[in-house]
Formats: C-alpha cells, sequence, structure tokens
C-alpha cells in the first residue's frame, strides 16, 4: 500500500471509467468525509481512504456480463432453494420436512405474525427483490436499454443490501440440524445445498459488480 | 450545519455534498432547502438527518427490549414429560451440558455477545461523538465498520427457532413453539441495526475547532 503524499496532480488525466465530479474526479470518503483525488488503479487494485482507511473503489476489469451471469445463476440457486425442503426429519416413524416457506407459515400459525414477517423480509422478500431487481438492471444495461426508472431501481436494490440475511439463515439450518440430530433422523433437502450454492454464487456476484461504473452507465447525460 | 463545524479537509466544509447512494460530488446550493442527486435523484445532505438524535433514541429501545429478549422465553418444547420454556440463556446452557458445546459457544456469542456488543460499541461511539473526542479516530472508525457487518449474525436465534418450530410437530409426542422472547429479541436485532444506519460515521471526524492549515486535496491510498 502506497502513502498518500501531495505530489503535483499528473498533467494528463489518462482515461478512466471512474468519473465521479464535476471539475476535478473528486471523491468524499463516505465514512469520514475526506476530499480526495480519484486516481488510476493497477488491474485488481483497490483503492482505500488515507484517514480512516475505508474501502473507496476498486479496479474491475470484468464487464456487467460476469455479474449478470453470477446473478443468473444466483436467481436459479434462489428459486430451488425455495421449491424444495430444506431438511426432513424422521422420528418414530413419523416424517416432516420443512421449505422455509412453510417454516414462516408455522410461525404464523403460531400466533408470531412479527416474526414470521422478519423471518419472510430477510430471507424471502429482500434477497429475491435484489436479485431480480439487479438482473433486470444489468440486462437493460448490457442491452443498451435507456429506461427512465433504473437509477430508482439500484437506489432500492442498494437500500436492501443490509437486510438480506441468506448466510445467517444457513449458520440457523446448520444449528438447528445439530440440534435435532439428537433426536431423530435428518436428512438433508435438495434446498440445502441450493442456498450453500446461492451464497457462494451471490457472494461473487457482488464482488464482481463495479458499482460506480454501473450509476455512470444510468446517468441521465 | 455551518461550515465551521466540519473538518477542514472534509468535503461538507468546502461546500461539496457527497451522495450516500452513488457517490457523486455536487456543489451544495445555498438556495434550494434540500438538494438532490443529478445521477440518483437521492436526496443529498451534509449529514445524516436527525443528527446523533435517532441513534441515541434507537439504541436505548434496544437496550430496553434487551432485557425481556433475554427474560421472556423464547420457545417452548413439548414432550409426553410436559412442557419445558427455554430463555436463550437456558438453551445454551442445555447445549453445553448435552454436550454440544461449540455450538454452545456459537450461540452464546450470536445471541448474547453480538447484540450486546453492537449495543456497547454504539454507545461509545456516540459518547465520543459527543464529547469530539479526537483521540483513537481510527480505531472508533474501524469499530463503526465492524458493527455494520456483525448486525446481522444476531439473528440467529430466531431462525432456529423458526426452523425448530416447523420441524418438530409431533403432537404430543414432541413440540416447539416459538414463545414472545423471540419477537423481543427479533425487535433488538432490528433496532440496533436501524441504529447504526442511522449513526453517521463523519461524525467522527467533524472537529469543533480549525485544523491549523488547509491541506491540498489529497490523492486516495491505494492497495494493490
Amino acid at each position: 500500500m502506497t502513502e498518500a503524499g501531495f505530489p503535483p496532480p499528473p498533467a494528463e488525466i489518462p482515461p478512466h471509467p471512474l468519473h465521479i465530479t464535476l471539475t476535478q474526479r473528486l471523491i468524499a470518503c463516505h465514512e469520514c468525509d475526506l476530499l480526495q483525488r480519484v486516481i488510476a488503479l493497477a488491474p485488481g487494485g483497490e483503492a482505500i481512504c488515507p484517514r480512516c482507511g475505508a474501502e473507496l473503489y476498486r479496479d474491475n476489469p470484468h464487464g456487467p456480463q460476469r455479474t449478470l451471469a453470477l446473478l443468473l445463476a444466483s436467481a436459479v440457486a434462489f428459486v430451488l432453494a425455495n421449491a424444495f425442503p430444506i431438511v426432513s426429519i424422521d422420528t418414530q416413524g413419523l416424517q416432516r420436512s420443512a421449505s422455509l416457506f412453510s417454516a414462516v407459515q408455522t410461525l404464523w400459525d403460531e400466533e408470531m405474525p412479527v416474526v414470521a414477517g422478519l423471518v419472510f423480509v430477510t430471507t424471502l422478500l429482500a434477497p429475491a427483490f435484489e436479485i431480480f431487481t439487479l438482473v433486470f438492471i444489468l440486462s437493460a444495461v448490457i442491452l443498451g436499454w435507456r429506461l427512465p426508472g433504473l437509477a430508482h431501481m439500484l437506489r432500492l436494490a442498494v437500500a436492501t443490501r443490509p437486510w438480506s440475511m441468506v448466510e445467517v439463515l444457513m449458520l440457523g439450518v446448520l444449528v438447528s440440524v445439530v440440534k435435532l440430530s439428537h433426536l431423530a433422523h435428518i436428512t438433508p433437502g435438495l434446498a440445502l445445498w441450493s442456498y450453500g450454492a446461492l451464497i457462494v454464487l451471490f457472494a461473487a456476484a457482488m464482488a464482481s459488480l463495479d458499482a460506480h461504473d454501473l450509476w455512470e452507465r444510468l446517468s441521465p447525460s | 450545519m455551518k461550515p465551521e463545524g466540519f473538518s477542514r479537509r472534509s468535503a461538507a466544509s468546502r461546500g461539496f455534498l457527497s451522495c450516500h447512494t452513488c457517490g457523486l460530488l455536487s456543489r451544495q446550493s445555498p438556495r434550494a432547502e434540500s438538494t438532490i442527486c443529478r445521477r440518483c435523484a437521492s436526496r443529498l445532505h451534509p449529514r445524516k438527518p436527525g443528527g446523533t438524535g435517532r441513534s441515541w433514541a434507537l439504541m436505548i429501545a434496544a437496550y430496553i427490549l434487551f432485557i425481556p429478549a433475554n427474560a421472556l422465553p423464547i420457545m417452548a418444547t413439548g414432550s409426553l414429560f410436559g412442557s419445558q420454556k427455554d430463555t436463550i440463556l437456558s438453551g445454551v446452557m442445555y447445549l453445553w451440558t448435552e454436550g454440544s458445546w461449540p455450538l454452545a459457544a456459537l450461540v452464546f456469542f450470536a445471541s448474547i455477545i453480538v447484540p450486546l456488543g453492537k449495543l456497547l460499541i454504539l454507545t461509545y461511539l456516540l459518547v465520543a461523538v459527543e464529547l469530539r473526542s479526537i483521540r483513537h479516530r481510527r480505531l472508533r472508525a474501524r469499530l463503526y465498520r465492524l458493527l455494520e457487518f456483525i448486525g446481522r449474525w444476531s439473528m440467529l436465534d430466531i431462525y432456529v427457532v423458526t426452523l425448530l418450530s416447523a420441524l418438530v410437530q409431533l403432537k404430543s409426542l414432541a413440540s416447539i413453539t416459538p414463545m414472545p422472547g423471540a419477537l423481543a429479541f427479533g425487535a433488538v436485532v432490528v433496532l440496533t441495526m436501524l441504529a447504526a444506519m442511522a449513526f453517521d460515521p463523519r461524525l467522527i471526524w467533524d472537529e469543533p475547532r480549525p485544523e491549523p492549515l488547509a491541506a491540498p486535496i489529497p490523492h486516495t491510498d491505494v492497495h494493490v
């Protein structure tokens, strides 16, 4: 990591996909508001705020096509994860299986509507919205459609990011399975593997997503 | 907020507003009360609206609800031998005595340590901002990033209760049902997340007194 000195600005600003603002290419750190210049990065490089250490932007050599492919795969994994049961329990000859949706239903039936709503939002609604909205936006960008609502959609997709908690759900499934394994025989369902795939694919999609580039392309000018 | 309230090197003190959604810098217009970002139409604010007040309120509410979240049972286990109610702590103890101590540690960490840790860290951050402390600012910046990251993991127990209730429904033989403690606990998780989201980390770096000399605008650090 090279320390930021105060060298004179380059005489010729090399072409760069990041066009942050008006006259100079400036950026304000979103965590400490330090005003600083945007610089060109080596492939795969990452720019860090010299004052507080927050990650500001990174160089993304792949285009949106790769992100879209990963998102489409995530979407498939998501649909599979919800179509099938997560685990099945077999005890004393009685069998019962649960998909996420049936689990939310159970909470609802057990007079816990708020918790049911919370689980529904964090494991079904938010992830679904995020994935499908991003698929739509990226498809539009790649196909060159200039739809007016795209920037708003991206804003909403970004806003749902903290509320999508599928990874925590996975850990919850793990803990539940271990807890129940003393009681009865547990069989993992297809959905369990789909959830695993979803987490990996979605993480890869988010890592390859170049948000700054996307905002640039959605810019009205 | 007057420009003197910001650090000399911050964008806000130089009349720039940074969009929290897309990062675009815009000139602060003295005429318009509320400006919108040209690129994504989000409202622009020099700092998050509501100041520290919103964070304080949400955090205090979370502290209050932390008590019933741990005192009330989160699930009831019914078997042929009768019904047993479990709070988060008694659930951890059960796992421990059953021999699954890694699981006990995990649930204890996710359901007690993480929410409490979030509350304590947020309290520290808020108090330091109110006292306008300029020491250990980088540490506080790191703590804030930690706060954002660990928030969601305290939902673990909620998902465990959800799945167990859905699976173990064998009437009088064995049944697990969720209880009101889960609602309080869910509320604590949501409130701590909202409180952390309402806290503006840029406040850590705003200074009450002007810095000695206005430095030229630096370049970003590069990490390859």
